[in-house]
């Protein structure tokens, strides 16, 4: 469970500092489906990150299962992200040099997994978001919905309780949009994963259990 | 994971890694070559000091000539006959005279001095020397007696066997006569393995030896005895005394330092009516850390003797290789040093353009949990494979650079005089009333002195020392462009990195 209190996130732009995240104070439930809406500097992306141990706030608290991530330190961040935080980007951040079950197999490397367990965790994975027979494909290979569907295989793989996903269907047509907002709200149900979705698309927000909106640094609903 | 996508990574910016390793190839190369030419010009260097050195001598001493008084003209050569010297025959003279004297440039000096060495403190053993010149004068002159007044006849001296002088008071006369020159070494008979003697071989006969002390007896330099058609059992004339020819020797110094003729020093001393006088001592070092020393010590206990040491033989006598070593060490070092900060900057520039490149990929890997150290080991492992890469080339670059100048065999030619004492002086220097007019005269030195020149091939020697350091530059590359390369990856913050647009 989610808890964040009085959490604020200022940064500096040129000379006059912005407030991305002004004094939220928000609950997340276990196995809750949350899609974040608003304008963009809203703030959301900033939220996300504050949820996902990639930034500490400025001021106020982020408990994630009880410990405070603004107080953690680095290396206390790199383990939570490793062991309970799934990433999904928008922009699918795979690696182009490796293969689709090379770069699921990332994120197991800091849980130090062996080489065949990985291997085998990893075409597993990439089995289960439809992607078996495109496991020795380079990214360029495959369709943006297919190098998405890697993403997910990576971001689950190491069988995370919170998956963040960062407008996961931003760089999709509707068909494969409906596609990948299908498979995460499949795998939500299967695993009881608390997801977190950033998106301004409201047919995928619409698949929610719970919609907030974020403006200003603020959120509300 | 690490090796696969190392590997990928490297395959993939080919141009990136070729670039990075060519340019430590390059460094390596030129750092393997010019260390090796310049090794090659110290060994050239040793060689020629070996060939020049008298092997165990570290210090000669030798003393100044004085200068010339007012009308003297400096040393010269002068016989003396007297008004019935030779033997008439139809109005003209047969005559034969043999002057040994110290060699043009040589002074004698009491042989106290060689006891005085021996008791400097460092000194293993002094020996005496005694360089003499022979020059014998036969032939037949005109009658002087019938030469009208005022009438100088000048020639310069020759090397032939004779030569003729139109002359005589009516102009029908004449006159032949021969000059014969050659250097006598007076050495120290108990002590063969100091002072010029050790330079040299018996290749036939046998060498002087301590019972020879005294004796009529000659060793002759076998370059000499192949011009003067003279071999082991045969006498040789010093001084007007038959001296029997009891070995041939060949000098091991290719400086052509030496003499023609090799007698025991007493010997040499009586002949040239110089007893108890030597013009050389040679001074032995019992270590060569002593030899500044020494030489200090040898100065004050011997204030008019002139001492030189072999470092100050070293300097004159490496001429042309001292050059070309200074040259070779100045201009490879800075060279080197060059390319080797070219190639290091432009491998850490590459390294960092590459991590700035491959930002948000790194930020991805941060925010799956990859820790800093994963990231930085993950950069400098693909900096170093380049590096690897850049020294395996390097390193046979190097080494076809290397046979290349081995094929092309450059010589470098040993200039300097190969003389200790007073180098180059001396000589006849003719002019002077009665002797030789004319500003003819001898080349000469000090003693068993010559001026050399000789070519030495500059062979480039690989050794695994020089492979090491070249590797090991190559490999220092790499890590300072990992170290910063890696710097820069771990100094990102995911949540920046992730914000990067690609």
């Amino acid at each position: 469970m989610y808890e964040l209190s009085g959490v604020t996130k200022t940064y500096r732009k040129g000379s006059s500092r912005v407030t991305a995240v002004a004094g939220i104070d928000l609950t997340i439930p276990d196995g809750q489906l949350v899609a974040i809406q608003g304008p963009t500097g809203g703030g959301k992306s900033t939220l996300l990150q504050l949820l996902g141990a990639l930034e500490r706030p400025d001021s106020g608290a982020v408990r994630l299962a009880g410990d405070d991530l603004a107080k953690a330190s680095d290396g206390r961040l790199g383990r939570v992200r490793a062991e309970t935080i799934g990433f999904v980007f928008q922009g699918f951040n795979l690696i182009p040099t490796l293969t689709a079950r090379e770069n699921v197999e990332t994120a197991l490397v800091p849980l130090g997994v062996p080489t065949q367990e990985r291997r085998s965790r990893a075409e597993a994975a990439l089995a289960q978001v439809g992607l078996a027979d495109r496991a020795e494909h380079h990214p360029s290979e495959l369709s943006g919905g297919q190098q998405q569907r890697v993403a997910i295989a990576r971001a689950l793989v190491k069988e995370p309780s919170v998956l963040l996903a960062d407008e996961p269907t931003g760089n999709l047509d509707e068909g494969t949009r409906d596609e990948i907002i299908g498979l995460l709200e499949g795998l939500w149900r299967e695993r009881g994963l608390t997801v977190v979705i950033v998106t301004h698309d409201s047919a995928v927000a619409a698949r929610a259990e719970r919609r907030l909106t974020l403006k200003d640094g603020r959120v509300s609903g | 994971m690490f090796a696969t996508y190392l590997g990928r990574e490297l395959g993939k910016r080919r141009r990136q890694t070729a670039i990075i390793a060519i340019g430590l190839a390059l460094a390596v190369a030129l750092v393997m070559i010019v260390s090796a030419i310049a090794a090659g010009v110290r060994d050239a260097q040793t060689k020629a000091l070996e060939a020049v050195y008298g092997v165990g001598t570290d210090i000669t001493v030798t003393q100044a000539a004085a200068a010339p008084t007012d009308g003297d003209g400096g040393p010269r050569m002068q016989f003396d006959f007297g008004a019935d010297a030779g033997t008439s025959a139809d109005g003209s003279r047969e005559i034969a005279t043999t002057r040994l004297t110290p060699a043009i440039g040589s002074t004698a000096f009491d042989a106290d001095a060689i006891r005085t060495a021996a008791g400097v403190d460092g000194v293993a053993a002094a020996a005496g020397g005694l360089t003499l010149q022979n020059l014998s004068f036969s032939g037949q002159l005109p009658d002087i007696q019938q030469r009208p007044e005022g009438g100088e006849q000048g020639f310069a001296p020759g090397q032939g066997p004779g030569f003729d002088v139109g002359g005589g008071a009516d102009g029908s006369g004449g006159s032949s006569f021969g000059i014969e020159s050659f250097t006598v070494g007076g050495v120290d008979v108990a002590q063969p393995t100091v002072g010029p003697l050790a330079s040299t071989t018996v290749t036939d006969g046998r060498a002087l030896e301590a019972s020879d002390a005294g004796a009529e007896v000659a060793v002759v330099d076998a370059d000499y005895a192949t011009t003067a058609d003279l071999a082991v059992g045969d006498t040789i004339e010093v001084g007007g005394t038959p001296l029997t020819i009891v070995g041939i020797a060949a000098s091991t110094s290719t400086s052509g330092a030496g003499a023609d003729a090799y007698i025991p020093l007493d010997t040499a001393q009586a002949l040239a009516g110089l007893d108890d006088q030597v013009t050389t001592v040679y001074v032995q070092a019992s270590s060569a850390s002593l030899i500044d020393a020494i030489a200090t010590g040898l100065k004050a206990a011997l204030p008019d003797a002139t001492v030189n040491t072999q470092a100050e033989l070293a300097s004159t006598v490496s001429g042309s290789l001292a050059s070309a070593s200074s040259l070779i060490t100045s201009l490879g070092t800075w060279l080197s040093a060059i390319v080797l900060a070219a190639a290091f900057i432009t491998a850490i520039l590459f390294t960092v353009s590459g991590v700035t490149r491959r930002t948000r990929e790194f930020g991805t890997l941060k925010a799956i949990g990859w820790r800093n150290s994963r990231i930085v080991g993950q950069v400098a492992g693909e900096s170093l494979v380049t590096g690897l890469i850049g020294a395996v080339a390097g390193v046979v670059l190097g080494i076809v650079g290397i046979v290349v100048v081995n094929a092309i065999s450059p010589t470098i030619a040993v200039g300097g005089q190969a003389a200790v004492g007073q180098q180059g002086q001396g000589g006849f220097p003719g002019g002077g009333g009665g002797g030789f007019p004319g500003g003819g005269g001898f080349p000469g030195g000090g003693s068993f002195a010559a001026a050399s020149s000789s070519d030495v091939v500059l062979s480039a020697s690989i050794t695994p020392t020089v492979v090491l350091v070249a590797v090991g530059l190559a490999l220092l590359g790499a890590v300072l462009a990992g170290v910063f390369g890696g710097w820069r990856a771990a100094s990102l913050r995911p949540a920046a990195a992730l914000r990067t647009v690609e």
